[in-house]
């Protein structure tokens, strides 16, 4: 798995699973509900998050309910990783099965809006394109990689029942 | 350096010497639980999807719980399709009606310190009590344990919590975790929490589990408790011998904490929770003027068999207040039992109790008992969240058995100390 290098979209405190996958659009499908992610913060983000773009926030991301579409979104919209301060534990293990790499991150403040960045899940390693900073954070090991660029659980139970490898 | 016992359980379920927070880890499951509302539904189509079976029928348990008994055509579809589930993946251990999936299991003599647990209920945590690392998890993750016997984790970190002396008369486990979850707020993700102290290791491992229940609440991973003796003798009570390595399960004196925290016990008054959060606490005498409609012993974390000792305790030769209905849903059938054999049911009953079936029932507004708009219930269960119980114009406050039992023979909610000699 090489590294991902995209462009940061900055977000801030508590972005929630309401912003993330707001309740007016549970009922419509995945893919429409995805086009209004976090609409309520940045209108322009659903429309023109670039595949491989990076998310950076702050505390909490993620909180709320356990619908699974706030992360699901992500998916859908291609966001190459989610930095952030902290994550609510259900949103960070739905992220990584739907094949969203989640990452730790204290110096999100650091990050602009715009900076292009390159993420190393596997060995932790982070660089900061545009100011040529560079960081250490907790790595994602190389067999959970191996999920999440199946594009999660599903699609890697799949995969490793179709080569025979699980019982 | 020293580690915890969470931590402990997660390096050997991982195959490491040891492991540190923020780690990611795959580590092998001993034992898997799933219940009637998240699991054999939710699981099966999965496994079909796949041309998949499950990977070892002896470690997965199945409890049907929070649809019991079935109410209407809808739920006893999903109490039908369970039942199909363990006849096809010849599973043995299925629980079908006999009681709360959290109690269910110790009952059962299904847990043992040391052990690496998945269930697919947020109240997994319980199973903590036992010195076993047991958390919750969505439906789809506890597919993929059902199919390949791991799991990945984040390790957590671990908050000490310890409480030091007695309590004073009508004050138990459940008021320790209303004030925990104020003091400690409710968003605890990635930590586990380990309770300690003299105050802890005297308690019943009845009250240590509303401790580990409780977790949940503060937003922890899981709770746990270090074996002991009590620990030790409640397995053998469920007809298991315990592990010959059961008491080396245990955090090291210099493990390190992200906090500690050390309370009194003494210092502790009845709690209550006001709508529509745990944490919303106080001392009851901060709500005694709020009239109730409704009192509920029920759930895993409050209607085991000490809980409803506790009522019976206040309302020995008492009657419920007129216009207020009390209602008893013992969490097991063996509770049910139990509870018939050493007189607690009448006492119960002659106060004007209605005896509701063992299961989830209106804890989550599943079963018997749910609650209109504008009523106020008092209930011994761990949620009180908006629309729980009912209408999400219902008010549920919280407190112990003891507190809701005062509340039913008061008609309002009561000290329940007044209530006790
Ligand atoms: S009794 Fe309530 S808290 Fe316990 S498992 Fe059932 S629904 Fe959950």
């Amino acid at each position: 798995m090489s590294a991902i290098v995209g462009k940061v979209w900055r977000f801030g405190d508590e972005i929630n699973s309401d912003l993330l996958a707001p309740g007016f659009y549970l009922k419509a499908a995945n893919e429409i509900m995805a086009q209004h992610c976090l609409e309520s913060v940045d209108p322009t983000f659903a429309k023109s998050v670039q595949p491989g773009d990076i998310m950076v926030a702050g505390h909490n991301f993620g909180v709320g309910s356990a619908r699974e579409q706030a992360a699901l979104s992500l998916q859908l919209l291609k966001v190459g990783a989610v930095l952030a301060d902290s994550f609510a534990r259900i949103f960070y293990r739905n992220a990584l099965n739907f094949g969203v790499p989640c990452l730790f991150f204290p110096h999100y403040k650091e990050i602009n809006a715009g900076d292009r960045l390159s993420v190393d899940a596997v060995s932790g390693k982070l660089e900061n394109l545009t100011s040529g900073k560079s960081y250490t954070v907790d790595p994602i090991p190389a067999h959970l990689m191996e999920m999440i660029t199946d594009g999660g659980l599903m699609p890697h139970l799949k995969k490793r029942l179709g080569q025979g490898k699980a019982a | 350096m020293g580690q915890t016992l969470v931590e402990k359980i997660i390096a050997r379920a991982a195959g490491k010497d040891s492991v540190r927070p923020g780690e990611i880890v795959t580590c092998t499951v001993d034992l898997a639980m799933i219940v009637d509302s998240g699991g054999p539904r939710k699981i099966w189509p999965r496994l079909k999807e796949l041309g998949v079976g499950v990977w070892d029928p002896e470690k997965i348990v199945v409890v049907s719980d929070h649809f019991v008994p079935a109410v209407d055509a809808d739920t006893a579809a999903i109490l039908k399709l369970s039942r199909e589930f363990v006849r096809e993946f010849k599973i043995p251990h299925f629980y079908d009606m006999k009681g709360i999936c959290h109690i269910v299991l110790p009952e059962n003599g299904h847990l043992q310190p040391g052990m690496f647990i998945c269930g697919g209920d947020s109240h997994s945590t319980m199973g903590g009590a036992y010195g076993c690392y047991m958390a919750g998890f969505g439906g789809i993750e506890m597919t993929g344990v059902c199919i390949t016997g791991e799991i990945w984790t984040r390790v957590p970190e671990t908050i000490r919590v310890d409480w030091s002396g007695k309590f004073n008369q009508a004050v138990v486990a459940k008021d320790v975790m209303l004030f925990l979850c104020r003091q400690l707020g409710m968003d605890n993700a990635f930590t586990a929490i380990e309770y300690g102290g003299n105050t802890v290791t005297s308690m019943s491992m009845s009250e240590r589990s509303v401790l580990c229940n409780m977790a949940a609440e503060l937003g922890c991973e899981t709770g746990v408790i270090a074996p002991d003796e009590t620990t030790l003798a409640a397995i053998r009570a469920a007809g298991k011998q315990p592990a010959t390595n059961a008491l080396t399960w245990h955090s090291d004196p210099d493990a390190s904490y992200i906090s500690k925290h050390a309370f009194n016990a003494t210092e502790l008054q009845p709690q209550i929770a006001a709508p529509h959060a745990p944490s919303n606490s106080g001392p009851v005498g901060d709500y005694t003027k709020i009239k109730i409609d409704q009192a509920y012993i029920g759930a895993c974390v409050g209607a085991k068999l000490s809980d409803l000792c506790m009522a019976a305790e206040v309302l020995k030769g008492r009657k419920i207040a007129s216009n207020v209905r009390l209602l008893v849903a013992p969490s097991s059938q063996k509770v049910y039992a139990d509870a018939a054999a050493d007189g607690t049911l009448s006492i119960l009953i002659d106060a004007g109790a209605t005896m509701l079936a063992s299961g989830c029932g209106a804890c989550a507004a599943l079963g018997a008992g749910v609650l209109s708009a504008g009523e106020v219930c008092i209930s011994s269960t761990n949620r009180n969240f908006k629309g729980r119980m009912g209408a999400n114009e219902a008010s549920v406050y919280l407190g112990s058995p003891y507190t809701v039992a005062a509340a039913a023979a008061a008609g309002h909610i009561a000290d329940p100390r007044e209530f006790l000699s």
